[in-house]
C-alpha cells in the first residue's frame, strides 16, 4: 500500500485503483494468515491429534474460519483507513452500509476458502507453494466483487451506491457456497 | 455418520483390540497385508519389526486414522469401519510428534485437550501431577521444554482425554536415560490403572522389559506372538 502510494503519487490512477489495491493487499495477507493458522497445528502434529480426539471436522472448520475472519476484518479496516490517508479516498455516508456489508461478506468468503484450501495444503510438503496456487484462482470472484462493491461505496470514478448491491449479493452467495461446501469437504480433506 | 455404540461397556471390555486379516493401504502401497492382532485389557504389547514393516500403520489403523480396506477390526468393542469416529474418541495416539501447541503453556495444552472430553479442572490437575508437569512446568511455554518434558506433557494430554487405549510410536526416541525411566514408570502405572498400551519400538531391550507381550510385524503382517 505504501509502495503504491509513492510509485503512483502524482497520478490520479491511484485514486481510481485504491479499492482494488485494498483487496489485493487483503488477498496476499490471507495467504500468510492461512499458512500461520495451519502451521501451529502441523508443527507438532496437533491436527492429527485433533482427528484422533474425534473432534467434529465441521467444528474445526468453522472455528478456524471464524478466527481467520476476525483477523482479516481487522486488517481490512486498517487497510481502508490507510487508503483514506495515502490514496486520498473519502467514505460518503450513504456508502457506509454497503461498505460494511461488503467487508463482512467478502471476509467470510475469503476465510472459508482460505480454511478449506489451507487444510488441504497442510498435508503436503510443498504447502507454501500449493496454497497460493489453490487459493488465488478460487478467490478471484471475491476480488472482483469486493472491488466493484467498494468502488460503489466510495463513489470511485463516478460509481453510485446502487451499483454495488448486486456485487454484495454475489459475495454472499460465494460465502454461503464455500461455507456449506467447505464444512462438508473439510473432514475428508484432512483425513487420509 | 457413526452408528450408535454397542451395549458393551468399553471401560471393562476384555478384548481391546481385535484385528482379523486387516488390510490397509497408503496410496497404492499395501502397508498392512492381512494383519491379525488381539490385545486384552491392561496389556502392554510391544510391536517389533524393521523400518517399513507396517508398525506405524498398524497403530494408525487402531487409532482410526487409516481406513480398513479389507478384513475386520474392533477397538474397545467398536467397529473400525462403521464406528470410526467413536474409536477415535477412545484412543490416544502418540506418534513421532507430540501433538502440542508450541505457543501455549503446558497447562493450557492439557486444559485444551481436556476440554475436548469435558474434563474438569480437577481432572486436568490430576493428569498434570501424575506426569510431573504440574508445578514448575505448568506455566512454561511448550517451546521452552526439553524433549522428555514435551513427551510427558503429551502423555498428560492422553490421560486427561481418558484414553483407554494408548498407541505409542517410538516413545523413547530423543529421551535421555532419566526421562526414559520416568516414561516407563508412567506407562506401567497407566497399565496398572486399566489402560491398554501398544508400543512400537526399535529399542527392544527397554521396550521388551516394559511390555507384557511382544509381537513381530514383518511386511505388513503380524507374524508371531510371545509372552
Amino acid at each position: 500500500m505504501v509502495i503504491f502510494a509513492f510509485a503512483l503519487d502524482a497520478d490520479s490512477v491511484l485514486e481510481r485503483v485504491a479499492p482494488g489495491l485494498v483487496w489485493l493487499a487483503t488477498m496476499f495477507s490471507l495467504l500468510v494468515l492461512v499458512q500461520r493458522a495451519f502451521a501451529i497445528e502441523t508443527d507438532d502434529g496437533a491436527l492429527d491429534a485433533m482427528r484422533v480426539a474425534g473432534l467434529d471436522p465441521r467444528a474445526i472448520y468453522f472455528g478456524k474460519a471464524m478466527a481467520l475472519a476476525v483477523e482479516l476484518l481487522i486488517l481490512e479496516v486498517v487497510l481502508l483507513f490507510t487508503a483514506v490517508i495515502l490514496y486520498r479516498q473519502t467514505i460518503p455516508l450513504d456508502g457506509v452500509a454497503l461498505l460494511v456489508l461488503t467487508l463482512l461478506t467478502a471476509t467470510c468468503g475469503l476465510a472459508f476458502v482460505g480454511t478449506l484450501y489451507g487444510g488441504l495444503a497442510s498435508g503436503f510438503k510443498g504447502r507454501e507453494t500449493l496454497l497460493p496456487l489453490l487459493t488465488l484462482p478460487a478467490v478471484a470472484p471475491v476480488l472482483i466483487g469486493a472491488t466493484r462493491a467498494v468502488e460503489s461505496a466510495l463513489g470511485t470514478a463516478g460509481a453510485v451506491v446502487s451499483d454495488g448491491w448486486p456485487w454484495v449479493g454475489l459475495l454472499a452467495v460465494f460465502a454461503v457456497a464455500f461455507g456449506v461446501g467447505g464444512s462438508l469437504a473439510f473432514g475428508p480433506l484432512i483425513d487420509e | 455418520m457413526d452408528n450408535p455404540p454397542p451395549t458393551t461397556d468399553r471401560s471393562t471390555a476384555k478384548t481391546v483390540v481385535d484385528l482379523q486379516d486387516a488390510v490397509a493401504v497408503l496410496g497404492q502401497f499395501p502397508a498392512l497385508a492381512g494383519a491379525s492382532l488381539t490385545v486384552r485389557r491392561g496389556e502392554i504389547v510391544l510391536l517389533r519389526g524393521p523400518n517399513g514393516a507396517g508398525k506405524t500403520t498398524l497403530l494408525r489403523l487402531c487409532a482410526g486414522l487409516v481406513p480398513l480396506v479389507r478384513g475386520s477390526g474392533q477397538i474397545l468393542g467398536l467397529d473400525l469401519v462403521t464406528q470410526r469416529d467413536s474409536v477415535r474418541q477412545n484412543v490416544g495416539l502418540l506418534g513421532h510428534q507430540n501433538g502440542l501447541y508450541y505457543d501455549l503453556t503446558v497447562g493450557e495444552n492439557v486444559q485444551f485437550w481436556g476440554a475436548t472430553v469435558g474434563a474438569t479442572e480437577a481432572e486436568v490437575t490430576v493428569a498434570m501431577e501424575r506426569l510431573g508437569v504440574a508445578d514448575r512446568l505448568s506455566d512454561l511455554s511448550v517451546r521452552q521444554l526439553s524433549a522428555g518434558q514435551k513427551r510427558r506433557t503429551a502423555l498428560a494430554c492422553l490421560v486427561v482425554r481418558r484414553a483407554q487405549l494408548w498407541l505409542l510410536d517410538e516413545p523413547h526416541a530423543g529421551l535421555d536415560a532419566t526421562a526414559r525411566d520416568e516414561l516407563d514408570a508412567t506407562l506401567r502405572e497407566a497399565a496398572a490403572s486399566g489402560a491398554t498400551i501398544i508400543v512400537a519400538s526399535h529399542e527392544l531391550e527397554r521396550a521388551g522389559s516394559l511390555s507384557t507381550r511382544a509381537v513381530d510385524v514383518i511386511a505388513g503382517q503380524v507374524l508371531g506372538a510371545q509372552s
